[in-house]
């Protein structure tokens, strides 16, 4: 039998119900004109909103958005690295843009080299200093905000500035991009690979300490087997990050393509840049694809295990 | 024997534990009952050591458990098996390699980095896998087996850890009736052949009836019964589970996960092992 007029029970709920949507409702309005005067002090901090004065054809002198007004630069720079290549002459003209493929291609190949090197060293630090991080694993305090800590220190320096510093102790060359860049990615790999190891199942870890382990046992059995799969994803996609960072860190001196990119900028040999910049960009494209299928093998295969 | 003087155990203003004193003979099968929360999970992790008591103390065999530390602990938690609701298998390692994780004990850094156990060992986790019919999954992932399987590798597991003691935390509380059965008749059959004492957490009293020679009742902490299952009255139940002054029996067969309970009536309210 249903009954016309709700329970005292239901009105309560209603009540309490249309309290709490209005209650949300009034949080979700705060929250988004906060968010919005954020975006526009920020905005207006960072110059969006200046002006500057420009002169007219006209010989007429105006005030006017600098953003605006400037854009057209962006398009006389990029117009420069273009490359003349006229279809009947093709072979010859990619061989003028590319004049210096000999010494490029060696240095693309000590770029990916630097890379490498600097993701291997990085894992392992990384992974050591996961374990001590994460906030469930860690076998005491001290240790735990130090290696944060420590993490945290190493990462919030850019891999550029590590360069700056290791090519001032260890002179030019590509060991002291090696050490930047495996120092930053220690910092960032570090974190990443602590937040897996905080999310893991702690179940089988207390049995393997209920059968006696020590924490290098509980580690080892406990956590290395659930944490694998996330651990290599993660070290993939660095890998990718540190080709990126290695061809930019040889602009200080730190080996790698990065110094033909700075030769180029302060010859104002433009068709150089963009010469560079294919080079940077179709290698970055073949690691990228080449590192995602290989990614989504190791999950297929532990999908098609698990 | 394993006594345990004046245990206590407190969570902030919670006594999980509250002095429980308890003596238990070598080779003794003792199911512990009471409702959720009564301490009975506490009691045995107390036991492992794998939570550290308040205060009170645990001898076995006339050596203080307590105070161990370091190594001395890990060995005595080796010896003193534990067997979780959830199984706690490492579900992605075969199951050999679970079951191995028994020997963690008696192995020294490297050995155990390197997952290097010799070959006595691999022996002994297979005999322990054929005991509970389990060799044919013994290369397979812990994971992909039931949860009865699961179970048994974990039992397994205890088994090849040498142990006096084996300390089961509601095994079947997560198993369909007939993977339960077979879950408690390995137990039994591991107490009766090897003599091992075991201490079982049960929530449904025919099986504590069913398979232990002397149950233990708790409540706040606190022992409310101690003694053989014919003696766990009706009256008893209601006092035990706080369901006093209520006409009603408490129908065992209701919470049962046997594959035939047996009918409880009012005027036959047990039934002898």
């Amino acid at each position: 039998m249903v009954s016309l007029s709700p329970s005292t029970m239901i009105q309560q709920f209603e009540i309490d119900y249309r309290r709490r949507r209005n209650k949300a409702l009034r949080v979700q309005l705060i929250s988004l004109v906060l968010f919005a005067a954020a975006v526009f002090i920020s905005a207006w901090i960072n110059g969006f909103f200046d002006t500057t004065e420009v002169n007219l054809p006209s010989g007429e002198r105006i005030t006017t958005w600098k953003l605006w007004a400037s854009l057209p630069r962006l398009g006389d720079y990029i117009y420069k690295t273009f490359p003349v290549l006229r279809l009947n002459n093709l072979g010859a003209d990619l061989a003028e843009w590319f004049w210096r493929w000999r010494v490029w291609l060696q240095l693309l190949g000590e770029t990916i080299l630097i890379a490498y090197l600097a993701t291997f060293l990085a894992v392992i630090g990384a992974f050591a200093l996961s374990f001590p991080a994460a906030r469930n694993l860690s076998p005491n305090a001290v240790l735990l905000v130090v290696s944060r800590r420590y993490l945290e220190i190493i990462r919030t320096v850019p891999d550029i500035v590590w360069a700056l510093i290791f090519v001032f102790c260890f002179g030019v060359g590509p060991l002291a991009g090696v050490l930047a860049i495996a120092m930053h990615a220690t910092g960032s790999l570090g974190k990443l690979y602590s937040e897996v190891n905080e999310n893991i199942d702690m179940r089988p870890l207390e049995s393997v300490k209920a059968a006696g382990g020590s924490w290098f046992q509980q580690m080892r059995y406990g956590v290395v087997p659930q944490v694998i799969p996330n651990v290599i994803s993660y070290t993939l996609l660095r890998f990718e990050i540190n080709v990126r960072s290695s061809s930019i860190i040889g602009y200080v001196g730190a080996g790698g393509l990065g110094q033909e990119i700075r030769t180029a900028m302060s010859l104002q040999e433009y068709r150089d840049l963009s010469a560079l910049f294919v080079i940077i960009l179709v290698t970055v494209i073949i690691i990228d694809f080449l590192s995602e299928k290989l990614r989504h093998r190791i999950i297929g295969f532990e999908s098609l295990r698990a | 024997m394993l006594e345990l003087y004046s245990l206590k155990k407190t969570f902030g203003q919670t006594r999980a534990v509250d002095d429980v004193t308890l003596s238990i003979e070598t080779g003794q099968m003792v199911g512990i009952i009471g409702r959720s929360g009564a301490g009975k999970s506490t009691l045995l992790r107390l036991i492992n050591r794998l939570t550290d008591p308040t205060s009170g103390k645990i001898l076995f065999d006339g050596r203080d458990i307590t105070s161990l530390k370091g190594r001395d602990l890990r060995l005595w938690r080796a010896s003193c098996a534990m067997v979780f609701q959830q199984f706690n298998l490492v579900e992605r390692m075969d199951v050999l390699t679970n079951v191995l994780i028994g020997r963690i004990a008696h192995h020294g850094f490297l050995s155990s980095m390197a997952r290097h156990f010799t070959d006595e060992e691999k022996a002994m986790a297979i005999r322990a896998l054929d005991r509970l019919d389990l060799v044919p999954q013994a290369l397979q992932r812990a994971g992909t087996l039931s949860g009865g399987q699961q179970q048994r590798v974990a039992i397994a597991k205890a088994l090849v850890q040498n142990p006096k003691v084996m300390l089961a935390d509601e095994p079947i509380a997560s198993l369909d009736p007939a993977n339960a059965a077979r879950v408690m008749d390995a137990l039994r059959k591991i107490n009766r052949e090897d003599g091992i004492t075991i201490l079982v957490n049960l929530h449904t009293l025919d099986t504590a009836r069913a398979y232990c020679q002397r149950i233990i009742a708790m409540r706040d902490g606190q022992v409310r019964f101690d003694g053989l299952p014919q003696d766990l009255t009706q009256e008893r139940i209601h006092q035990i589970y706080g369901t006093a002054g209520l006409d009603e029996d408490i129908d065992e067969t209701v919470t049962s996960t046997s594959v035939s309970p047996r009918r409880s009536t009012s005027s036959r309210i047990y039934e002898p092992v």
